[in-house]
């Protein structure tokens, strides 16, 4: 996904000369061609969150499109009150890009486990929230932000994630990227949507749940009520914890007479062991918990 | 504005008011008539608690009306207690440290890739120095040569719970400075023909940014304010506030 993140930027920023890119001193091997097309336009701020975000809302207050980019929790709690203060409340159009959603970075350990983010940052203002599942869905995020400057967040996986599906759209609401049973719908975040898709062709398409990916976390997008009507049970499926993410923002926003909800996600208390992603998300219990939910 | 408001932080808004005096007297190019004028000089207020002598000042030069000033904290008013972007002629709102200097190296940064010839002025409490954002900002301004950035300490040398000396030592400043690559000046911060001439010629070395530590005394003007604690949250009575016009409008004439 970052590799479809850095391509679809520089695609953006032959039109958009207002597009900067900041690093956090990460990035090896990912951004060195925007930085080489567009050395104006580019920086690198060092190991300093803190000022990277308060130089992003300097530059973004003189009319630039600031892509602040660094992994994990690093572009986002580290500076989080430069986020909320700097960038949010002067409604600034910074876009803080996080490299490594949930347990990407699985064998790096709980540092650098981003599996609180959604809930922190759907909780700021005039922000936006994307978290694509695969670098297609990457793409089209990026493609909208260039043309809709303003504070948001993206959050990415790291390399390597297939492309899921080709559903396109995502700022109406969720994408049904699997057409199951009208009644049960699993709705994923993020590239744990995969863990989805693989549960619903497994079980056939007469008995398999509808599926969904829902990258846009903040606004829900307007379409969400009527997408999801009907469902009577709704499976969420998030690399993140319960509170505050998908699972939240969705039990915060359709009519709970209509729908029962459950969360499958990532429990406070990981254990401290590391592992792959795959592996980790084997811990959490993830397929077990929807195989419950289906039943 | 103070005393209506029942408010605080009159000391670090008296420490920094000569400064803010002579960066509105010329210093700073500015049309208050345009408050978003695009070649305007940038000024931020990164002590934003100690907002009120420049909301007076921006009154005075006309970017808003005076008589708002008598809305200071009041139900409904636009002029917080902590400095508010909301307010012509401010470029920032702050209220939590440390977050001045580091949106000012964007401000410059900006201007040197955008190749602008404006220029950007940052007012820092001594206090908020404590605060390892500024520290990152402090690296990063030398680093991008960022020569059309000044920062300016008002050092007034007391913080919010004890001397700055007690709390968090700040000397040797002007080293710290200049070890990490600033050019350097000190002077008296209330000497308005030492700070017009300190600030006369910018920046103070080719190619880096410039610091400029201002030595102030915090209530400067009111004897029983100065170097006190207890006017970094102390709201006049009214008797207080009567005799600290008096010496004040003494000492203007």
């Amino acid at each position: 996904m970052r590799t479809a993140f850095i391509q679809e930027l520089i695609i953006q920023a032959r039109k958009n000369p207002n597009i900067f890119l900041v690093v956090g001193d990460l990035g090896f091997s990912v951004v060195e061609p925007f930085a080489k097309e567009f050395p104006d336009c580019f920086l690198n701020a060092g190991v300093a969150e803190q000022n990277m975000t308060g130089v992003a809302a300097g530059l973004a207050s003189e009319g630039f499109h600031v892509f602040t980019y660094s992994i994990a929790n690093f572009p986002t709690l580290r500076c989080l009150e430069q986020i909320r203060n700097d960038v949010c409340y002067h409604n600034l159009p910074v876009t803080v890009v996080s490299v490594g959603a949930g347990m990407a970075y699985g064998n790096l350990g709980y540092s650098h486990h981003a599996v609180q983010d959604l809930a922190i940052m759907r909780t700021l203002p005039n922000v936006t929230v994307l978290s694509p599942s695969d670098p297609g869905e990457t793409r089209e995020c990026v493609q909208w932000l260039s043309s809709n400057p303003r504070p948001s967040y993206l959050r990415i996986g790291k390399a390597g994630e297939p492309d899921l599906h080709t559903v396109r759209g995502i700022f109406d609401g969720p994408l049904r990227v699997c057409k199951g049973r009208p009644d049960v719908a699993i709705v994923a975040t993020g590239s744990v949507l995969k863990l989805a898709m693989d549960l619903a062709s497994e079980q056939g398409l007469e008995k398999c749940p509808s599926v969904f990916s829902m990258p846009l976390i903040k606004p829900l997008g307007k379409e969400v009520k009527n997408i999801l009507q009907g469902f009577q049970r709704i499976i969420t499926l998030e690399e993140h914890v319960q509170e505050g993410g998908l699972f939240a923002a969705l039990c915060e926003t359709l009519p709970r007479s209509a729908h029962s909800i459950h969360s499958c996600s990532i429990p406070e208390e990981m254990k401290s062991v590391v592992g792959s992603q795959d592996y980790l998300r084997i811990q959490a219990k993830l397929k077990e918990k929807l195989y419950d939910f289906l039943r | 504005m103070v005393a209506r408001a029942n408010a605080s932080h009159i000391g670090g808004a008296l420490s920094m008011a000569d400064l803010l005096a002579v960066l509105y007297s010329g210093v700073l190019n500015i049309r208050p008539e345009d408050p978003v004028w695009d070649s305007r000089d940038r000024f931020i207020l990164s002590k934003g608690h100690s907002c009120t002598s420049l909301y007076a000042t921006l009154a005075l030069k006309s970017f808003f009306q005076i008589e708002e000033l008598e809305s200071y904290g009041k139900d409904g008013s636009r002029l917080m207690s902590h400095i508010s972007h909301h307010v012509p002629g401010v470029e920032f709102s702050t209220g939590s440290l440390g977050h001045g200097l580091p949106f000012g190296c964007g401000k410059a940064l900006a201007a040197k890739r955008s190749g602008k010839n404006w220029r950007t002025f940052v007012m820092l409490s001594d206090g908020e120095l404590d605060e390892g954002s500024n520290w990152e900002a402090i690296l990063f301004a030398p680093q991008h040569k960022l020569d059309n950035l000044v920062a300016i300490v008002d050092y007034n040398k007391i913080q919010s719970l004890g001397s700055v000396a007690d709390v968090m030592e700040l000397d040797p400043l002007a080293d710290k400075f200049r070890a990490f690559r600033w050019g350097v000046k000190e002077i008296d911060g209330h000497d308005h023909s030492a700070i017009q001439e300190a600030l006369s010629t910018l920046p103070f070395e080719p190619g880096k940014p410039s610091c400029l530590i201002a030595h102030t005394i915090k209530g400067k003007g009111v004897d029983f304010m100065e170097n006190n604690l207890q006017w970094h949250y102390s709201s006049p009575k009214p008797d207080q506030l009567a005799e600290a016009l008096r010496q004040l409008e003494t000492e203007a004439n």
